[in-house]
């Protein structure tokens, strides 16, 4: 059962799949490698909400490339997708949260992203269960929401790329892939998108499992109407090290309710944290009162692949000579998967591409 | 003899014996649909024991509530979806 | 009253037995259970059944409507008893408002559904079968005829066991007498249920009638997902425990249907052997191992008489939804790998009965083992997840 290919890509989440169908594209053969079902790593588990970012220029640049691909994308794809183009409101608190309001409508302005400010009457009016002392916010309403197993799927799908399910890979190399039955994939490149699981199979990458927390309720539509973020979150989400909770809650197409939102380091069991399952949602409690009467139907948690610098790693793995990496995309990899798979083909084909690589590049923290 | 209550359900009165379950009452009052499935089927209760949530019901302005594990009191609001 | 509170999950008969041998020994109990009133299955509505009177005298602290979600803090001892649950098996129809479970339509009469006037055709398989039909004759409905799915054959060899337990004998022949003139088919199986006309196929013949309900369960699947949920390991789809009822997890027992269908006899000793041996009343546990392993010799011979016939899986057409809550068809299921796979990939199982209808079905259509329970193992309203109390404490 050996064979090769031009590429061979570790992992079939969203990353793995977005970078076979931009290689496949690219008119390279593609062969990827499952261990469990496609999509049902930390692509089962997140949020799903596509998202352009202002945390740092790189990030931007990222995140406004992947949503622009998305929004190409999700024409095409299947009903099961669930694609919901409901926008983010940030919400803000008082008026020390509303001076971020205003200095990211500077940010996305500038760089021509539609914005809107809301003060306190428009975001009742906008999302009437959120509750009513809340000092404002700022609506950015090109973001949306997928669910991430079924375009991992579509993606792969519509590539013809040949996917390998259900036997996991035992290590990687130069030349490709070795499985646990014993059997040998190898390939011209090699792409390691194992997500919170790529350094088990190469311990040098700097990548750490974050843990995350999320409830899902029953179908209540219109309870919500936008993808709803605390400003809070980047103050308290990033803290580096200290375990941290956030208001983040998001409508589906279903018309469930997705509540988040949780980050915890050294956490490596896959069980509910009970204390921050309860954190979390008594803060959801906070903004949306009736939030805690909706009927929870499950929680679950799910491993974000975090790097020191909360940049991904796209790019060649530095002293390897065929080894490439498309993994640590932290709490952001559904959006920017798209993105992610085309600067690996970019990359892989010697193609130019629409943003520069540089800061995504393993080399900037990785010394081979 | 079994004291009488009476339960409404999308505004109409139904009268039920106290101790019977919402969902009891309901089907015995000749109503086919509690709910409407995600593709609009008609649905009623299934289990009567409370797995399967097909008797979910609006109780109380709470949505999403299992008629088989609710019983009926004097002026209970039900509505079906 | 130093010592922690025994806390028993699930007020059926193997639970009540439970919790009264345990109050017995002079321990505080805390009975849980969803449903409005204690009496689980078989109990349902009866005020005048004799454990539940004693239940009533035991001093155990009796909290009904309380679902418990499996994040609770469990206390130091805990006996599950959650019994079991109908397998409901997919055929074109089956999700029409008048078809309800075979179990189902019997606790809803005992739920104050009035059946008098209606006409009923009882399908599926196994002993509950007889007992609906009863049940709705006493009731005033007339039966227009049971399907069972099993063979005479089956049925003799296992009327042939039931000889050494005459006490389930006098209940049974007192079922066929109330019965006498309902027409009981054996290898008879409902094929499909169109607005009131119901399709059957006996042997090869095909046959229909008019119904205005059709009551179809095909057996029992026990309830494990808390006992999973609490790392106690299954074993064929039941909990395994020791003859103490003891799980593979230190301090939680669990008696009755889940740890194999072999109904009310073989719950109450389990529950009665549980409760006395997390009492710390080992002897007294020991002495009641002979009717606990008739029960279970019991309980093996009524598996085999009902095991389902693999023609059944042949009832669901394309179009036909296997998963009710998310209405996913047979067609978009029967090609993939797996559970985990159908859940993500079509959203099968994912609705609010989180399986509970849907995988027994999947695992007998296509042979899926891969279930794996997420709490909560009930839907609850999310401020119950945030302050979920513990076993033994208030209910929030
Ligand atoms: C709680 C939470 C909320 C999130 N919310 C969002 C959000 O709103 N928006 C957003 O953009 N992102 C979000 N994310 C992040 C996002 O989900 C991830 O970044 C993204 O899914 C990563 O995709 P991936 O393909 O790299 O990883 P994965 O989806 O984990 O894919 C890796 C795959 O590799 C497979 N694998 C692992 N080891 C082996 C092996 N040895 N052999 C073979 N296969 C193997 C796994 O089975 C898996 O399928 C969230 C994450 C979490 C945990
Ligand atoms: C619908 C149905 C009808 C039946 N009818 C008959 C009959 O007529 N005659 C007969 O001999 N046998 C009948 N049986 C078989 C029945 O299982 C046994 O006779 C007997 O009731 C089993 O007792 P038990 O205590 O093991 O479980 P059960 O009687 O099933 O009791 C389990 C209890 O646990 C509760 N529970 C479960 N999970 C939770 C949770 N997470 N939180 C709180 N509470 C929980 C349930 O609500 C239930 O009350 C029936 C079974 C079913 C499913
Ligand atoms: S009828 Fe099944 S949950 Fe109520």
């Amino acid at each position: 059962m050996n064979h090769s290919a031009d590429v061979v890509i570790a992992g079939g989440g969203i990353v793995g799949a977005a970078c076979a169908y931009e290689c496949a594209r690219a008119g390279l053969s593609v062969t990827v490698i499952e261990g469990a079902i496609i999509g049902g790593g930390a692509s089962a588990a997140g949020m799903g909400h596509i998202v352009v970012m202002d945390d740092s220029e790189a990030q931007f640049n990222l995140t406004l490339l992947s949503q622009q691909l998305w929004s190409e994308r999700v024409a095409e794809m299947t009903d099961g997708v669930e694609h919901l183009p409901c926008g983010t409101l940030w919400v803000a608190a008082d008026e020390e949260e509303m001076a971020e309001v205003r200095r990211k409508r500077a940010f996305y302005s500038q760089r021509g992203v539609p914005v809107e400010m809301l003060d306190s009457r428009q975001l009742a009016e906008a999302e009437p269960h959120l509750r009513p002392d809340l000092a404002g916010g700022l609506l950015v309403p090109g973001d949306s929401v997928v669910y991430p197993p079924v375009a991992a799927r579509w993606l792969l799908d519509r590539c013809g790329a040949r996917v390998l399910t259900g036997v996991p890979i035992a290590t990687l190399d130069d030349n490709g892939a070795t499985l646990e039955d014993g059997s040998r994939v190898s390939g011209g490149v090699i792409v390691n998108a194992l997500g919170a699981k790529a350094a088990r199979l190469m311990p040098s990458i700097p990548v750490t499992p974050r843990k995350g927390h999320l409830v899902i309720t029953d179908r209540y539509p219109g309870f919500l109407r936008h993808q709803l973020v605390e400003l809070g979150y980047l103050k308290s989400a990033h803290s580096a090290g200290a375990d941290s909770i956030a208001f983040n809650v998001q409508p589906r197409r279903t018309g469930q309710v997705l509540i988040g939102s949780s980050r915890q380091f050294g956490a490596d069991h896959k069980g509910i944290d009970q204390p921050i399952l309860s954190r979390m949602l008594r803060r959801a409690a906070e903004y949306m009162p009736r939030i805690g009467s909706l009927i929870a139907i499950r929680a679950w948690t799910g491993f974000r692949a975090a790097t020191p610098d909360h940049l991904p790693l796209i790019g060649p793995m530095p002293g390897a000579s065929r080894l490439w990496l498309a993994t640590g995309h932290e709490g952001l990899g559904v959006t920017t998967a798209l993105a992610t798979g085309r600067l690996i083909a970019d990359q892989i084909t010697g193609r130019s591409s629409p943003i520069d690589a540089a800061p995504y590049l393993p080399a900037r923290c990785i010394h081979g | 003899m079994a004291e009488r209550v009476t339960i409404f359900v999308d505004g109409r009165p139904i009268a039920a014996e106290r101790g019977a379950t919402v969902a009891a009452a309901m089907l015995s009052a000749g109503i086919r649909a509690f709910r409407h499935s995600v593709s609009g089927e008609p649905r009623a209760p299934l289990c009567g024991m409370g797995i399967c949530f097909e008797c979910r019901v609006t109780i109380g302005g709470e949505p999403h509530r299992r008629g088989c594990q609710t019983l009926c009191q004097d002026g209970l609001e039900v509505s079906t979806t | 009253m130093s010592a922690p509170a025994i806390v028993v999950v699930g007020a059926g008969p193997a639970g009540v037995a439970a919790a009264c041998r345990a109050a017995g020994c002079g321990r505080r109990v805390v009975l849980l259970d969803d449903n409005p009133a204690p009496g689980g299955q078989i109990w349902r509505g009866d005020r005048q059944q004799r454990w539940l009177a004693r239940l009533a005298d035991s001093g155990v602290e009796v909290r009904c409507g309380t679902t418990v979600s499996g994040l609770e803090l469990p206390g130091a001892t805990t006996i599950l008893a959650t019994g079991a649950r109908e397998l409901f098996l997919p055929f074109p129809g089956w999700t029409s408002p008048g078809v309800t479970g075979a179990g189902g339509l019997q606790a809803l009469i005992k739920s104050g559904f009035s059946i008098a006037g209606k006409r009923v055709v009882v399908a599926g398989s196994g002993l509950l079968l007889p007992a609906v039909a009863s049940l709705v004759r006493k009731s005033g409905g007339s039966v227009v005829l049971i399907a069972e799915q099993t063979s005479a054959m089956n049925m003799a060899a296992f009327a042939a066991a039931l000889l050494s337990r005459p006490e389930k004998l006098a209940q049974s022949a007192e079922a066929a007498l109330s019965l006498l003139g309902v027409p009981y088919f054996t290898r008879c199986v409902v094929e499909s249920f169109d607005g009131g006309r119901v399709r059957l196929r006996r042997g090869n013949a095909i046959f229909e009638c008019d119904t205005d309900y059709l009551a179809s369960g095909f057996g029992l699947v026990p309830n494990t997902e808390l006992a999973a949920l609490l790392g106690c390991r299954l074993l064929a789809g039941a909990v395994e425990v020791d003859e103490f009822q003891q799980t593979t997890v230190a301090g939680v027992y669990a008696a009755g249907e889940l740890t194999g269908i072999g109904g009310v006899e073989k719950s109450l000793v389990e529950g009665e052997i549980a409760g006395l041996a997390a009492a710390g009343a080992v002897d007294e546990a020991r002495a009641l191992f002979g009717r606990s392993r008739r029960a279970r010799r019991f309980s093996a011979a009524l598996n085999r008489a009902f095991a389902l016939d693999g023609g059944l899986r042949a009832l669901p057409r394309d179009e036909t939804l296997v998963c009710r809550c998310e209405d996913v068809s047979h067609s978009r299921l029967k090609g993939l790998a797996s559970w985990r796979q159908a859940k993500l990939h079509t959203r099968c199982g994912m609705g609010p009965c989180q399986g509970r209808v849907c995988a027994a079905a999947a695992q007998f259509l296509y042979g899926w083992n891969d279930q794996s329970p997420r709490p909560p193992v009930f839907p609850v309203p999310a401020g119950l997840l945030a302050d979920p109390g513990s076993f033994e404490g208030e209910p929030t």
